[in-house]
């Protein structure tokens, strides 16, 4: 029984070549529902092909999007994080502050970038800190945060606007770089780093293998609560960048407004996306298609003049479709 | 022979162009046990899920209680007593148990639950068992012996009549085995008919009325359990002469590799002390719960010790982590294959490199050597998989302990701990992985294995520990490693003396 079986491997070189593709069943699915959002919408309204609709869609995207890459290494590892709308608000009225605190703009503004970036991940880390010291479920522990940090913002600036007189600072998230603005490069160079970090390094493997079962991870030596932290300072970084991105593009904050239910846009584009809400696999190309779906579908809906009060109904729906086609693919 | 509660007629099962099952025909009568044998991919699981109606033959009839049925579903086998007891219990682990025995079932007074008849009923069952057991007491309490002991209270209360065990002994310790044989022959007394799948042949000899052995889904053998010997058996099953089970002991062993001083876990482990060299397979023998895994974790560092030493190579060791542990060259294989062994979603490559990654790593993963050496031992060890890029989940359990093997020998370790290490896997793959854990001893490898099967330890360890509530009961040399000294000292029944002197 055991020599038959074992003869010498087929030569399917081809088909291996095609495996070896970072496409496969997980991603494919969300691509094609992409491609057919994306002939639909042309087909459906004129001005959705024009560059200047395209490239705001996708300046639209890229805000929650940035986060989104963030989330999925929560999601992978088994946790999620419900505080990253706060955060963005939170974060972004601590940039302006330091951004207005600084006399020289050009100062100002990597001063004020570089105090985003270390808030976020300190936030993250607040977070990170709970569900592994604390032992704590992550659903619970960013359910209170989410409410802490929403709140500070408020506090901070008596629930009024922040802007800035800097001139430097719109040129981040209004400027433009080969024609496209710098917040969609920011997404897209992020997300290429991030796709090198889940797949091509150990630390990416072991979120995956915590994620999947974090006995497995434990007994395997890997250290399971530095990697799930890791994920969430990962979390905090990427809100740090959109909250960049979000307020210069603005030139302002608005405490109550920012990054509003951008949590619930970001899980929807991780399982869009194809990454397991229960954790252990997932991909970042799978949730940037996600996010640009989530915002193809807003554009086209805002382009055909639909009631804006439908939009989250066909959200809803499109959630619905999406995870009920991956329980088809897995069960 | 009374009327057959079973009768199967020419079954046969084809997964697309695969014929997995062919012209399987049998009687079961009421009363009867019937083992059922077979190597992992025999078709074993396949023919229980025909008559448990989980799967639609694609030939052939089943004739159940008189009925001829060419297509079974689930709810009708059920309604005609046909009750499985699987491997992995379905029990909810935080309800009760007479909750667990009328689950789905609940009997009701009205619109309310009546649970003082659920109650009595439940302890009525457990009682004709001769199990005595608290109906009230929550599922997550019981040992796994009993927990199984509920799954069969709630197939009797449920009026089966035919009843399937899948290797229902596997998780159990001999004296467990014992109680679960003497319930198998109270439900027989009650006209049960019982299908038994096991991979223990002394086991089918000592319970079973009739025997089938499948190969290759084909019906091999159909005769009365005590025409064959253990060794036919074992012939028919492989369908080629079996060489011998076990490989020649070759005890020369070597110089220390692992020492183990006076190692204590407060309540747990007392006094563990003993020696392990290379070259020697060191056999860990004793009850189910009676320390010996607790002994394997506490020196990978995965639970704090009390009191104790340490010492890899003669050098005292502080392993506070199983990272540490595998820095220092031990290997430790859990008794747990899918719950603590391999990231089932994971594929083949990417748990076999789970604990060597750092080698496969320059600045990113190269994921073309971690494919050649995942071939490299796909081919050493025969494993079968259809893709590398399977995930092992899709493996059977033999090829799943040897994808698990494969991932502790690529950290190339000098002191492999091996818990359980052929648990529920089929004689041809014991005999391999018996093979390649010689074949580690003589590279100068220094081997531990914990097993609660006697036979394994007595076959394959050049010593033997015998573990009894945390304490190393006795040392079995060489030539006094047998079957009653091992029980004796395992179940407390004869002591050792301080002098060494053996003490009723």
């Amino acid at each position: 029984m055991n020599d038959a079986s074992n003869s010498k491997p087929m030569g399917q070189l081809g088909l291996q070549r095609l495996r070896r593709l970072p496409l496969n069943a997980t991603i494919l699915a969300p691509l094609l529902a992409l491609i057919i959002l994306f002939v639909l919408s042309s087909l459906a309204s004129e001005y959705f092909f024009d560059a200047r609709n395209i490239s705001n869609v996708l300046r639209q995207v890229s805000y929650t999007g940035i986060i989104a890459i963030g989330m999925t290494f929560v999601i992978i590892a088994g946790g999620i994080d419900l505080s990253v709308g706060s955060m963005v608000a939170l974060v972004g009225v601590l940039l302006l502050y330091v951004v207005n605190a600084i006399a020289d703009p050009l100062q100002g503004v990597l001063l004020g970038m570089l105090a985003a970036l270390v808030a976020g991940s300190l936030f993250g880390l607040f977070n990170g800190l709970l569900v592994t010291r604390g032992r704590m479920a992550a659903f619970v522990v960013t359910l209170a945060s989410m409410s802490i940090f929403r709140s500070l913002a408020l506090y901070l600036t008596d629930a009024g606007e922040v802007t800035t007189p800097n001139p430097l600072f719109s040129e981040i998230g209004g400027g433009y770089v080969l024609g496209l603005p710098i917040p969609v490069w920011t997404f897209f160079g992020l997300a290429a780093i991030a796709h090198v970090l889940l797949f091509h390094t150990p630390f990416g493997r072991h979120v995956c293998a915590v994620g999947a079962n974090p006995q497995v991870a434990r007994y395997a030596g890997i250290r399971v609560e530095r990697v799930v932290l890791s994920t969430f300072v990962i979390a905090g970084i990427c809100v740090g960048l959109s909250a960049i991105m979000l307020s210069s593009r603005l030139n302002s904050v608005s405490p109550s407004d920012a990054g509003y239910f951008y949590e619930l846009d970001d899980i929807a584009a991780v399982v869009i996306g194809g990454t397991a809400l229960s954790g252990g696999r997932g991909s970042v190309w799978g949730t940037v298609i996600g996010a640009l779906i989530l915002g193809i579908i807003n554009n086209m809906l805002n382009l055909t003049g639909v009631s804006p009060y439908l939009q989250g109904l066909v959200k809803g729906a499109v959630i619905l479709l999406a995870v009920l086609l991956q329980y088809r693919r897995t069960g | 022979m009374s009327h057959p509660v079973l009768r199967l007629e020419g079954i046969g099962k084809a997964f697309g162009p695969v014929t997995v099952l062919e012209n399987i025909a049998f009687d079961l009568a009421p009363g009867e046990v019937v083992g059922i044998l077979g190597e992992n991919g025999a078709g074993k699981s396949t023919l229980l899920k025909i008559v448990s109606g989980v799967y639609t033959p694609s030939a052939g009839r089943v004739i159940l209680d008189g009925q001829t049925f060419s297509a079974l579903d689930p709810i009708t086998a059920r309604r005609h007593g046909v009750a499985m007891i699987p491997q992995e219990f379905n029990l909810v682990s935080t309800l009760r148990v007479y909750e667990n025995v009328f689950l789905g079932q609940e009997l009701r007074r009205g619109a309310l639950l009546d649970r003082a008849r659920m109650r009595q009923r439940t302890r009525e069952v457990l009682h004709s068992l001769a199990v005595e057991l608290d109906p009230d007491l929550p599922i997550e309490r019981l040992s796994v012996a009993e927990r199984q002991m509920v799954e069969v209270a709630r197939v009797l209360v449920h009026d089966a009549r035919i009843v399937i065990l899948d290797e229902p002994t596997t998780v159990l310790t001999d004296r467990e085995v014992a109680v679960l044989f003497d319930v198998i022959r109270a439900l027989v007394a009650k006209g049960v008919a019982v299908l038994f799948i096991s991979h223990k042949l002394k086991e089918i000899r000592q319970l079973c009325d009739r025997l089938l052995i499948l190969r290759d889904g084909q019906q091999i053998e159909l005769c009365p359990a005590g025409e064959l010997s253990e060794e036919e058996m074992a012939c028919k099953m492989v369908g080629r002469e079996l060489s011998q089970l076990f490989p020649d002991k070759r005890g020369t062993p070597g110089e220390a590799a692992l020492r183990v001083r006076d190692l204590g876990v407060a309540g747990l482990l007392h006094d563990i002390d003993f020696t392990l060299h290379r070259g020697e397979v060191l056999g860990l023998a004793g009850l189910v719960g009676s320390g010996r895994t607790e002994i394997a974790e506490t020196i990978m560092g995965l639970r704090r010790k009390s009191t104790g030493k340490i010492e890899v190579d003669g050098k005292p060791l502080a392993i506070d982590s199983p990272r540490a542990a595998h820095a220092h060259g031990l290997a430790y294989l859990s008794e747990d294959r899918q719950g603590k062994g391999l990231v089932l979603p994971f594929n083949v490559m990417e748990n076999i490199t789970a604990l060597s990654l750092p080698r496969y790593v320059r600045g990113l993963i190269r994921h073309r050597a971690e494919r050649r050496c995942a071939e490299a031992y796909q081919q050493r060890l025969a494993i079968k998989a259809a893709r590398l890029s399977e995930p092992v989940q899709l493996l059977s359990g033999g090829n799943q302990q040897k994808v698990y093997l494969a991932k502790l020998l690529d950290i190339d370790p000098e002191v492999l701990i091996l818990d359980e290490p052929t648990r529920g896997i089929d004689i041809a793959t014991k005999q391999q992985i018996y093979r390649l854990i010689r074949s580690l001893a003589e590279q100068g490898k220094a081997v531990m294995v914990i097993s609660s099967e006697l036979e394994e330890i007595i076959g394959l360890c050049d010593r033997v520990l015998v573990i009894r509530e945390g304490r190393i009961a006795a040392e079995l040399d060489y030539e006094e490693i047998n079957e009653r000294d091992i029980m004796l000292y395992a179940a407390g029944a004869r002591q050792r003396g301080q002098a060494g002197a053996e003490v009723h």
